[in-house]
């Protein structure tokens, strides 16, 4: 029982020889990210401002594939999507298609506290951001240069690729080209031990995707979900991950089948194709469960009885 | 305008959002599907596609039907009383109901001074099952009347408004917000598969726990044949029919 806190950078074929000059930023990122989250929750903030404020900076933090450091569109462009769902009420909110909002997760949150709608996308939610008064920038603000490199990579290969990997071969279940795992995306979940679940997911979506295209993230029961039972938010391949209904699927198998947390995520991610999906998961019970069937994901974890965790691989 | 369609033998999918001049949202669902790496494209970007794929297009204007015109204009008057007249709603229609609904909260959803269940149109959905025991499911809409620009509903959400596996498939209309929240369509997939219950019995559950003060249906069929579906409102419009010659059309119970 207690507290429990859990957060991801994105999950894929991290290779083993990832030089430190990209793995540090993101262990650093980690690091400084869980030590918010924990120091939230031991000052007693509410759950949502607790998963929240974790993915604002996982956001602002330029490595990871959210707000700042989003890959890129086909088109060079930038398009942000974010969910943020509570597990006590089951409310949620989410948008997609973002180009000059700041914090994504920030604005999914308000669009499931001021609207009487969930799920917000494109223009009409950039046009209820502005009038909500949401920090925006320009939206060169979010591109990086490694980004821009990594579209170029990815076009030359004409894959749509995901972070961390060289564009490979790999066929995917929808018999479309070829598709990495796509690491980077961020989420986090958190239970305060009384019964409190939350659960935020933030991404850039694929490199290289075709401009409109949205993932996993902002779609409840795929990449983010909550309700009494735990709190999820997963990344991978966003297609995939859809179509496995992950999120919703952990609560589902611990509620109808009576698994524990740990047992019910990692029989879920084990169902799905290889390589295409990770996930972070807290239970109402302070219980914690970080499987992924990628090479590697970027996550962090730890709970009130004192345990900490920042990993890549096993 | 958005839709969604999905193939239960392997639970591929496709989903489209934000479209304005495609005649046939579910069929540039299914080529999202079909023909793009990817399972959802919406608003430019889905139009983009429709084009490169050259599905037909019209002008905005063609969507609209002077009944819609005539509905908005009301729908923005606050505390006017606005009801879908082809499926009535009996209490909830009164000025009194909805003034009482609006001071008491309760939870209820509120837009413009009416519960958001005023507000909600007929969606259109289908699903069926094959003589193998192959399920589909696609489901359309134009989302809820007066709705914010870029409101995304339960429709294009794969375990909302539509979902197939290969114990069956499922349709869902009514509350976005409620729909998308309850995760319905999925629900019902996931009490056969992981509770062993039987379509209608899930239909039902689903229905009757998992939709608090949400407005909504379903249709559903399972991979061996079950036709189901189910409504916490007043109606749904409905048609069904089997192989055996079983044949239905209803709006209410």
């Amino acid at each position: 029982m207690g507290w429990a806190i859990a957060l991801h950078g994105g999950a894929g074929d991290i290779p083993l020889s990832l030089p430190p000059e990209r793995r540090e930023p993101r262990e650093a990122g980690l690091r400084h990210c869980l030590d918010i989250g924990v120091a939230a929750l031991k000052a007693g903030r509410p759950i949502l401002d607790v998963v929240e404020l974790v993915v604002r900076e996982l956001e602002n933090w330029p490595y990871f594939n959210a707000g700042r450091g989003s890959v890129l569109t086909t088109d060079g462009t930038v398009e942000m999507e974010a969910c943020i769902m509570d597990g006590a009420t089951m409310d949620c909110g989410a948008v997609s298609g973002l180009t000059t909002v700041v914090n994504p997760i920030s604005l999914a949150r308000v669009v499931m506290e001021k609207t009487p709608h969930i799920y917000l996308g494109f223009e009409g939610a950039e046009a209820f951001a502005k009038e909500q008064g949401l920090e925006t920038a320009d939206p060169s603000h979010f591109i990086t240069p490694e980004n821009v490199e990594r579209l170029k990579q990815a076009k030359e290969a004409k894959a749509v690729q995901v972070d961390y990997t060289e564009p490979s071969n790999a066929e995917i279940e929808n018999g479309g080209p070829l598709m990495e795992s796509s690491g980077g995306t961020v989420g986090c979940v958190a239970a305060d031990g009384l019964g409190g679940l939350a659960a935020a997911t933030s991404t850039g979506g694929l490199v290289n995707k075709m401009a409109g295209r949205i993932g996993d993230t902002p779609v409840i029961g795929a990449g983010t979900y909550a309700n009494s039972f735990c709190a999820v938010s997963a990344t991978g391949i966003g297609e995939a991950i859809i179509r496995g209904t992950v999120a919703r699927d952990v609560a589902a198998v611990m509620e109808f089948r009576g698994l524990s947390l740990k047992e019910a995520a990692a029989f879920v991610v084990e169902r799905g194709p290889k390589r295409t999906t990770g996930l972070v998961a807290v239970s109402a019970d302070g219980e914690v469960a970080m499987p992924y069937n990628t090479i590697g994901m970027f996550r962090a974890c730890a709970t009130q009885d004192g345990y900490s965790e920042v990993s890549i691989w096993n | 305008m958005e839709a969604s369609i999905m193939d239960g033998p392997r639970r591929r999918c496709g989903a489209v959002s934000g479209l304005t001049t495609v005649k046939n949202p579910i069929s540039l669902a299914r080529l999202v599907m079909d023909r793009s790496p990817h399972s959802y494209l919406a608003f430019d970007g889905a139009e983009e596609f429709a084009r490169e794929q050259g599905v037909e297009v019209v002008d905005n204007d063609y969507f609209i039907t002077e009944e819609n015109v005539g509905m908005l204009k009301l729908a923005k008057e606050a505390n006017t009383i606005l009801f879908d007249y082809r499926v009535p709603l009996a209490e909830t229609c009164s000025k009194a109901a909805a003034a009482a609904a609006a001071e008491d909260g309760g939870g209820l959803q509120m837009m413009n001074g009416l519960p958001l269940s005023v507000y909600a149109q007929e969606t259109v959905g289908c699903v069926v099952v094959d003589s193998q025991g192959r399920c589909a499911a696609a489901t359309s809409t134009g989302g809820l009347m007066n709705k914010k620009s870029g409101r995304i509903g339960d429709s294009p959400i794969i375990g909302a408004g539509t979902y197939a596996c290969g114990a069956c498939a499922v349709s869902c209309t009514g509350e976005g917000e409620a729909i998308l929240r309850g995760t319905l369509a999925r629900d019902v997939a996931a009490l056969m598969e992981y509770k062993g219950l039987s379509l209608q019995e899930a239909v039902d559950f689903v229905i009757k726990e998992r939709l608090d003060e949400g407005m909504a249906g379903l249709i559903a069929v399972s991979g061996t044949g079950d036709v189901a579906y189910g409504f916490n409102c007043t109606g749904m419009f409905r048609g069904c029919a089997s192989s055996d010659g079983f044949l239905d059309v209803g709006i209410w119970n």
